[in-house]
């Protein structure tokens, strides 16, 4: 019995040890990584290229940021590679936890409160040159405790997508284009026949929140302070898209047989839909015979309202060179580089001096742009991408559901991210 | 202990054995050390910590929360309990209903293809195998165009008059659809305010939603083939001697199947059973591919919770706890279904028909 005792004891002991040599191996220099981030000081080891990471939705997309990227580094003298993530958010997380993380990446507003708070970001937003030209609204999307963390890359707002055939097919005119909400319910009737409904939207909280801005409320206050879900406002612009709902002039996509908005409305499955910039790509591409315009979304009953989607180019605390990781953001947030990027993937220019250019150069999109004036970002407190799944589930049942209750459910759950 | 008879056998001419023994296992000890029980090891440890994801999860920085990670699951109260006694309560639809409907139609077909008279036996048994084989993203992303709102079952519904439901988009329980159809629209007060896991008793008896019950067809129609070649496998070692006794003794075809044949499976049942129980907790690549939770949280399962919390929402302990209350709940399943298939002695009770006793007049 004694000698299967030691055994089990040299096995275990052989384990453990294996366990703290593994984990030995993955942490590199261990600790003094963290250093550097919390000192003030940049690091710039110059002898170490920069590796950007990119989620990217497609080949456009990969070829214009390698080509402004290769450009940096060409005139910089600075290495870099650009690679695109199949799993963006798997792909940071691995890089975070051994402690070699891409230097420059992608990083949407959900993510940015956990990486933010367990030190893996390197908060440069006050150190850009550019700092001043960004829109407000995308700063404070990106700033968590105080602290504006990263540069938007881009932003997208939703507006009104109209086919203009079928517009004009159901004996509308531009007079018609619809400005207050009584208005959009009668034009959605009008267009609504038995093989296609007036509106189409994915029944989500990024669409759905629309109406929610549009009746002056949101789920949070400007800084994430707050809860604000449950408002009056809010349930008014709930209950107005169940209205739409339930007379049968407004379906979800998913319903009618669509992935997400745009494919009910490329597919003609519906006339109008609620949509951002980004469905010019998939129209020029999968439905390049539908005619379509944009225009901005109607008032609500505290006028204009929308919601604006924006990423940012995080810089890893972890990088060995982030003096040259910062100049190589500065470089693609300028205005040259944000209005190819428009000109060859899309997404609009995250700096207002680009504004004027970019409507000229973009005339039958203005709306779109026109929409950073007003529109409100999401919640970025950490957690809150699962609060806002949970609503999106619940918005599904809308239809039948209580929008009091929902909200009221939402509310319950921020509240207990902000203890 | 015999001490001295162990050294005096080891001396001997077999005393290199054991180190032998060790050399030449040592290969897969040191492949399965690394890259399974020390990682199953540090996963255990993250699950009682800290750790937020970045560096090791040994720096001195990750500290030791005991139960903290655990208790926000299971009686936290928050978001994280309800998503979590959804997923449990989704999978466990999932598994009441994928194991015994795959391994009763495994036999079933297995039992088809081992006929003797069977012409194209081996056609047969290349096509029922033939999903089992092929990749399962393929077959969701198959599944996801066949049950699209527009897809071919829906179509072919239609064509017999049924206005099918709209699979992949559709949250609502079966067994609340069913209860509706019966005017049943809210359950009794007892189990719509009583909860458990952050969810009421009513919506755990919801059954499986109608876009989860497309996940059930898939599992039973990709697993089928596999488990179907084990009981082909089994079905040829039976001998057939057995089998024509039973047929001497008057047995007809029904009865030879549940009194002789399916004793005889009683191991391979238990593989099947064991094999299908951990494949359907384990549910994932499905789910990541096809609908990642929705509609409604509906087909959330523990496996694809553990990832999410970890990944995206970066609470790596609390992704880890799931992990292991997800063994804790196989490692139980399983025990307990071994413990039903145990080879027992025959009761009395069930003994009385095959005894023979003086006063019933002899036997027939």
């Amino acid at each position: 019995m004694q000698r299967r005792n030691s055994r089990w004891l040299i096995g275990a002991g052989l384990t453990v040890a294996g366990a703290l040599t593994l984990s030995a191996c993955g942490s590199g220099s261990g600790f003094g990584g963290d250093t550097a981030a919390t000192g003030g000081e940049l690091t710039s080891d110059s002898s170490q290229g920069l590796n950007i990471l990119i989620g990217s939705s497609g080949d456009a997309e990969t070829a214009s940021v390698n080509a402004a990227v290769a450009a940096w580094s060409e005139e910089s003298g600075t290495d870099a590679k650009v690679s695109v993530a199949s799993d963006l958010n798997q792909q940071l997380a691995q890089g975070f936890a051994a402690q070699k993380p891409a230097d420059v990446f992608y990083l949407s507003t959900d993510a940015l409160a956990g990486y933010a708070s367990n030190g893996s970001l390197l908060a440069y937003g006050d150190e850009l040159a550019n700092k001043d030209d960004f829109y407000p609204s995308l700063v404070s999307s990106f700033t968590y405790d105080g602290e504006f963390y990263c540069a938007p890359k881009d932003f997208s707002t939703l507006q009104l997508i109209i086919n203009t055939d079928l517009w004009a097919q159901a004996g509308l005119t531009d007079a018609d284009i619809p400005t207050t909400w009584d208005e959009l319910a009668a034009v959605s009737k009008t267009l609504t026949t038995p093989e296609r409904v007036g509106l189409a939207i994915g029944g989500e909280y990024a669409r759905l929140g629309a109406f929610m801005a549009e009746a002056g409320g949101s789920l949070m206050n400007e800084d994430s302070t707050e809860a604000t879900a449950n408002s009056a406002e809010n349930v008014a612009g709930l209950e107005y898209a169940q209205t739409l709902l339930n007379d049968g002039v407004m379906s979800y996509a998913s319903e009618i047989g669509a992935g997400w908005g745009g494919e009910a409305f490329g597919k003609q499955l519906s006339a109008m839909t609620i949509e951002g910039n980004w469905i010019t790509g998939a129209m020029k591409n999968d439905f390049p015979d539908v005619k379509y315009t944009v225009a901005e979304l109607p008032e609500g009953p505290e006028g204009k309202g929308t919601m604006q989607f924006t990423n940012c180019w995080g810089i890893a605390a972890d990088s060995p060179n982030q003096a040259a990781a910062l100049e190589l953001v500065e470089q693609l947030t300028s205005k040259d580089a944000q209005l190819t990027f428009s000109e060859e993937f899309g997404p609009m220019p995250s700096i207002q001096s680009a504004a004027e250019e970019w409507k000229i150069s973009n005339p039958t999109l203005v709306a779109f742009l026109n929409g950073a004036d007003y529109a409100k970002g999401v919640p970025n407190v950490q957690g809150a991408a699962d609060v806002v799944s949970d609503l999106n589930a619940q918005l599904e049942s809308l239809k039948t559901g209580d929008a009091t209750a929902i909200l009221d459910s939402t509310q319950q759950n921020l509240e207990a991210l902000l203890k | 202990m015999s001490t001295p008879a162990r050294t005096s056998r080891r001396s001997g001419i077999r005393g290199g054995e054991a180190a032998s023994g060790w050399l030449f296992t040592a290969p897969m000890i040191i492949l399965l050390g690394m890259f399974l029980v020390i990682p199953v090891l540090m996963a255990l440890w993250v699950s009682f910590s800290d750790w937020n994801g970045r560096g090791s999860p040994f720096s001195g920085s990750v500290s030791f929360v005991g139960l903290d990670n655990y208790s926000a699951l299971v009686g936290g109260g928050g978001l994280a309990e309800q998503d979590f006694g959804t997923a449990l309560r989704n999978n466990a639809w999932y598994v009441l209903l994928v194991v015994p409907i795959q391994t009763m139609l495994s036999l079933f077909l297995a039992v088809l293809v081992n006929r003797q008279i069977l012409r194209g036996r081996g056609f047969f048994r290349t096509a029922f195998y033939f999903p089992s084989v092929t990749s399962s993203v393929a077959i969701t992303v198959l599944w996801l165009f066949l049950f699209s709102a527009t897809g071919a079952v829906k179509k072919l519904l239609a064509f017999v008059g049924v206005n099918g439901p709209n699979w992949f988009n559709d949250p609502s329980g079966v067994l609340h659809n069913i209860l509706g159809v019966f005017g049943v629209q809210t359950g009794p007060a007892a189990l719509t305010d009583n909860s458990f896991l952050g969810i009421s008793f009513w919506e755990w008896l919801a059954g499986p939603s109608v876009a989860m019950s497309a996940f059930i067809l898939m599992a039973v129609f990709t697993t089928s083939g596999t488990f179907m070649l084990l009981f082909i496998a089994a079905l040829q070692n039976l001998s057939g001697d057995v089998v024509e006794a039973a047929m001497m003794d008057g047995a007809n075809g029904w009865q030879r199947f549940w009194r002789v044949t399916l004793p005889q499976l009683r191991p391979t049942l238990f593989t099947v059973l064991t094999l299908g129980l951990i494949g359907a907790w384990q549910v994932f690549d499905q789910i990541y591919t096809g609908t990642q939770g929705g509609p409604g949280k509906t087909t959330l399962t523990p496996a694809y919770l553990s990832y999410q919390t970890a990944f995206t929402n970066q609470a790596w302990g609390q992704g880890a706890a799931i992990a292991f209350i997800l063994f804790v709940i196989i490692v139980v399943f399983t025990l307990f279904q071994r413990w039903l298939l145990a080879e027992r002695k025959v009761s009395v009770r069930r003994m009385r028909p095959y005894l023979q006793t003086p006063t019933s007049g002899g036997s027939r």
